[in-house]
Order: structure tokens, then C-alpha cells, then sequence
């Protein structure tokens, strides 16, 4: 008897900690979905006829597709260049001996800890001197500050986890560090490049202030695009969380598929 | 001997990636610290010139910079303990046995909110807090609370985003320490006493504290690095209300245009940020 209440106990609580998660996105799908008209009542209606439209204007008619792309490609590109810079030295943390290896470390994990504003304001000037504002290379440069270091930290992680011993075999065969790299450890480390690119991209694509600074239209990121909405007198409430809801959705799946190495990552391993 | 290989091989596979760093992550903080020293006013740009350390001076003796600093530690004062112990709440919670479907799904409800876009975090709080049309009036009974203009609601308010993205968090990294307590230890308790409290104070606790520790400091971090969410949603006011450390820094740089002024405060920033990183590591990564 006791036993069984405290079950219901727990399952109210369950239900309450996961409607308490959920309940902001439920509300910003259904204003998304709701007209201009039906957005500014008050109080709030809970039932009403959904349209599409507020996706339509605000992809087609305000340019919210455009930044959407600009996101993607830049978010794509830093972290393939991440990656491209990144795994070579993943593999050099893991498997070398050399001297400056705690001062790389300590490094990474400023980079995880300072604040952006820091950066913003030296690169603002510096983009500005070499005509690099609102270029989409800029962006892709600057979000490898953040994700360098988590690629770095993630692939470091998962190259140490493989045995010395298929190394050592290859060597004797006379292959290189970079043969031994790409051809055997690389294709058994993929879990962890999948997961630190995963990373890399939802930071790069959820970041807004670089991207408020740095862009005006022709690179404009998603978020930037958002948050312009919110000037003048009659908030286009719908269509606000229309485009909250496109930049939402590809990083809520994303993090879903890495929601097991989430905490890890974001703690830079110290949490297993 | 294993690890050992030429220093031309070391280098060729480490180098990119720091020299891509040096450029993006190094050279810009120097060119701050530069900046720092000028007087370099964005609108005045004709006059930059070298003025020494009067611009950590101002910084340092100006209320402006104390107050936002006096701010951001409130904020975290007040947030993170709320996190902390409704993180261990929901820890424990699904620590307990049974109900593994319902479980799963909580464990995978509470990622949603730590990826989602701070941006949209601000924005969602925008429509969900406005005062005439917002359903968090509508569920407080109809109340007529005015959330975003008045100073004390809109810290609240801020308050309440942030605990509702990061007790997640707090919540899974809580419950990764308590998978680590052995079994039979935990076990071996329950036999000799009912109370979870002193459960968790005996048993728990000690697997508990790496966590703990972490996220003391990565809140503190992300407390001073908190930009995003604030911006969106009150800009900092109404007035400087929920104005925090970044977003002095960056109304004073870009709203402001004082760069010089603003580097010498971002600097600060950074050396606050160091001692940070270095307490992280001397605590996490004894072996690197």
C-alpha cells in the first residue's frame, strides 16, 4: 500500500518535472501557429484555428530562410574546420609526449569559460579594419574560439580510449603517425568525432551575439534575424516564435541523438 | 619508448590547430589589451591616444562596473542554490527504481531545455511574460503583473529562465554522481535506515561533491558570460535592473562606443575568467 503510493507520488512528480520542460515549447509552437489577431488576445486562447502562415511570410516574405541558411553554412563550415584542425591535434594530445601540453589544456578550458563580450570587442575592430563585417568567414573563424577546444577535448577523450597495441602493430609495418592515425585509430574514434561535431554545431548555431555584432544582412544568422523582430510597437508575435521555432528544432534533435554525452561535454569531462 | 616521436611530427599534427587558435583566440585579446591602454571612442576615432592605465582606473573606481559585478553575483546567488536544490530533488527522483519508461522520457525533456537557443529562451520569455497577452499571467489567475518593466519582476524574471535552462543540468550531472555510489553500499544503508536524508548526507554525498564542485564553477562562468537570453529579454532594464557584467561591457563598447573603456572592463573580465579555469583545472584534471 505504501509502496504503491509512493509510485503515484513519484509519477506526478515525473509528469510534473517533464511538463515543466516541455510546456515553453508547446506554447511557442501554438503561438507560431496562431494569427496576429488571435496572438494579441488577453487573456491567451488555448484553442483556436492553427494557420501556417506566420512560417510562410516570415521564410518567404522577410527573409527568414535566408538567414536560416546563412546559419547553416556557417555552423557546417566551423565545424568541419574544427574538425579538420582539430582531430590531428586530438591525436597528437593523446598519443605524444611533448612539453606545453598542460598549458594547451589550460587553454581550452578558459576558452570554455570566457565570456564572449571579451572577443566581441578587439574582433568588431579588427573586422571592421580588414573589411570582414558581415562576411560569413568571419563568423566561421570566430566560433572556432569555442569549438576548437570541444572537438579537441572530445576526439583527445576518445583516441586514449583505443589500445596502443593496433599502433604499435601498424609501426612495425613501417606506417606513419599520420597513416596510423587516419587508417586505424581515426575510423574507430568516429563516436567521438560525431559527437564533438554535434557539439560544435549547435554551439555555432545558437550563438547570437557575434552574430549581432559582426552581421548586418548579407551573413545575418538566424538568431540575429529573430531578435530583430522586436523592434517597433506591434510585436509580430506569431511570427516571432515561428522563426523560435525553425532555429529550435534542429538543435533540439540534435542534442536528443547526443543527449547521453551532453553533461560530459559540457563539463569538459570533469562529469563522466 | 611509447609517446616519443620527432619534434617535426608533433608539430605538424598539433600546429595547425594552435596557430588557428593564436589568430582567432590570442592576437584579438592582445589587441584588447591595447585598446585598453588608448583612449578609443568609436565616434571620436581621430583622437585615439595612449592615456596608460586610466581606463582601468575609471573602471576600477566607477560604481558602474561594481554594481553590474554586485548584480551578476546576486543573480547567481540567487539562481544557483534554486538550481542546485531542485536539481538534487529531481536527481533523486530519478535515482529511485521503477517507472523506467516515464523515467526516459523525463531524462530526455530535460535536454530539451539546456540546448535550446538562448535567444529563444528570450524571446519565448517575451511573449510568455508580456503583461496583457502572456499565459504566465493567465495561469498566475489573471493577475496583472507587469513582468518586463518593473526592476524587481524583470530579475525575477530573468531568474526564472535561467533556472528553468540550467536545473537540468544540474539535475543530470547530480545524477551521474549518484550512479557512481556502489550498489551494495547503498544497500547496505537502506537496511540500517529509513531516511533518505541521511542517505544521502552519509552515503551519497561524498560521490556527489565532484559535481557539485563543477558546477559551481561553470554556473559562475556562465553567470559572467550571460548575454544572450538577458539581451533579448529586457536589454538589461528596465533601467540598469538586469543589466549583467557582459552586457555592461557591451553597452558601454557598442552602445557607448567607449572601446577603450570597454576593453579595460573586459579585460578585468578575463582575468576573473582565468583564476576561474585555473581552479577548474587544479580540481578536475590532476593527471594532465
Amino acid at each position: 500500500m505504501r509502496r504503491q503510493r509512493s509510485t503515484l507520488w513519484q509519477l506526478v512528480l515525473l509528469a510534473g518535472v517533464i511538463l515543466l520542460c516541455v510546456f515553453p515549447f508547446y506554447w511557442m509552437v501554438t503561438t507560431s501557429l496562431k494569427t496576429q489577431i488571435v496572438a494579441l488576445e488577453a487573456p491567451p486562447v488555448w484553442i483556436f484555428e492553427p494557420t501556417l502562415d506566420n512560417y510562410r511570410e516570415a521564410l518567404f516574405e522577410d527573409g527568414v530562410l535566408r538567414t536560416l541558411v546563412n546559419s547553416l553554412i556557417i555552423a557546417v563550415c566551423t565545424t568541419l574546420l574544427a574538425l579538420l584542425l582539430g582531430v590531428p591535434a586530438a591525436f597528437a594530445l593523446a598519443r605524444f609526449e611533448f612539453r606545453g601540453k598542460k598549458d594547451l589544456w589550460f587553454w581550452f578550458i578558459t576558452n570554455r569559460m570566457v565570456s564572449p563580450i571579451v572577443l566581441a570587442l578587439p574582433f568588431f575592430l579588427i573586422a571592421r579594419n580588414l573589411d570582414l563585417l558581415d562576411k560569413h568567414i568571419t563568423l566561421i573563424l570566430i566560433y572556432l574560439t569555442f569549438n576548437l577546444p570541444i572537438v579537441i577535448w572530445i576526439v583527445t577523450d576518445q583516441f586514449r580510449g583505443i589500445p596502443y597495441d593496433l599502433d604499435e602493430a601498424a609501426r612495425l609495418e613501417g606506417a606513419s603517425q599520420f597513416t596510423i592515425m587516419r587508417k586505424i585509430c581515426l575510423p574507430l574514434a568516429m563516436p567521438g568525432v560525431a559527437v564533438s561535431a554535434i557539439f560544435s554545431f549547435i554551439f555555432s548555431w545558437n550563438e547570437l551575439m557575434f552574430g549581432l555584432i559582426l552581421t548586418r544582412s548579407d551573413a545575418k544568422t538566424a538568431p540575429a534575424m529573430a531578435v530583430s523582430f522586436m523592434e517597433g510597437y506591434d510585436l509580430p508575435y506569431g511570427k516571432i516564435m515561428a522563426t523560435s521555432t525553425l532555429i529550435v528544432i534542429p538543435v533540439l534533435i540534435f542534442a536528443l541523438i547526443a543527449s547521453k554525452q551532453l553533461v560530459r561535454g559540457l563539463t569538459m569531462g570533469a562529469v563522466k | 619508448m611509447r609517446g616519443q616521436v620527432s619534434r617535426r611530427t608533433t608539430l605538424g599534427f598539433i600546429g595547425p590547430a594552435v596557430f588557428g587558435l593564436a589568430i582567432v583566440g590570442i592576437a584579438p585579446l592582445l589587441y584588447a589589451v591595447w585598446t585598453s591602454l588608448h583612449f578609443f571612442n568609436l565616434t571620436k576615432l581621430a583622437r585615439v591616444e595612449f592615456i596608460g592605465l586610466e581606463n582601468y582606473w575609471t573602471v576600477l573606481t566607477d560604481g558602474v562596473f561594481w554594481q553590474a559585478m554586485g548584480r551578476t553575483f546576486f543573480l547567481l546567488a540567487t539562481a544557483l542554490p534554486l538550481q542546485i536544490a531542485l536539481g538534487l530533488g529531481i536527481a533523486l527522483l530519478l535515482h529511485q527504481p521503477g517507472l523506467t519508461l516515464v523515467k526516459t522520457l523525463a531524462r530526455l525533456s530535460l535536454v530539451l531545455p539546456m540546448a535550446t537557443t538562448y535567444a529563444v529562451v528570450g524571446l519565448l520569455g517575451q511573449v510568455m511574460f508580456n503583461q496583457k497577452f502572456g499565459v504566465v499571467n493567465q495561469l498566475l489567475g489573471g493577475a496583472n503583473i507587469n513582468w518586463i518593466g518593473d526592476p524587481t519582476n524583470a530579475f525575477a524574471m530573468i531568474i526564472f529562465w535561467d533556472v528553468w535552462q540550467w536545473t537540468p543540468f544540474v539535475a543530470l550531472v547530480l545524477l551521474a554522481g549518484l550512479t557512481m555510489v556502489p550498489g551494495e553500499v547503498e544497500e547496505a544503508a537502506r537496511l540500517e535506515t529509513n531516511s533518505w536524508w541521511t542517505i544521502l548526507r552519509h552515503v551519497q554525498l561524498p560521490f556527489l561533491l565532484p559535481g557539485l564542485t563543477a558546477v559551481l564553477i561553470l554556473r559562475t562562468a556562465d553567470t559572467l558570460k550571460l548575454f544572450d537570453m538577458v539581451f533579448t529579454l529586457t536589454r538589461g532594464g528596465p533601467g540598469a535592473a538586469t543589466e549583467f557584467i557582459s552586457l555592461m561591457i557591451q553597452r558601454v563598447g557598442f552602445r557607448g562606443f567607449d572601446q577603450g573603456l570597454a576593453s579595460a572592463q573586459a579585460v578585468i573580465l578575463l582575468i576573473i575568467t582565468i583564476i576561474l579555469a585555473r581552479i577548474y583545472i587544479r580540481v578536475f584534471y590532476k593527471e594532465v
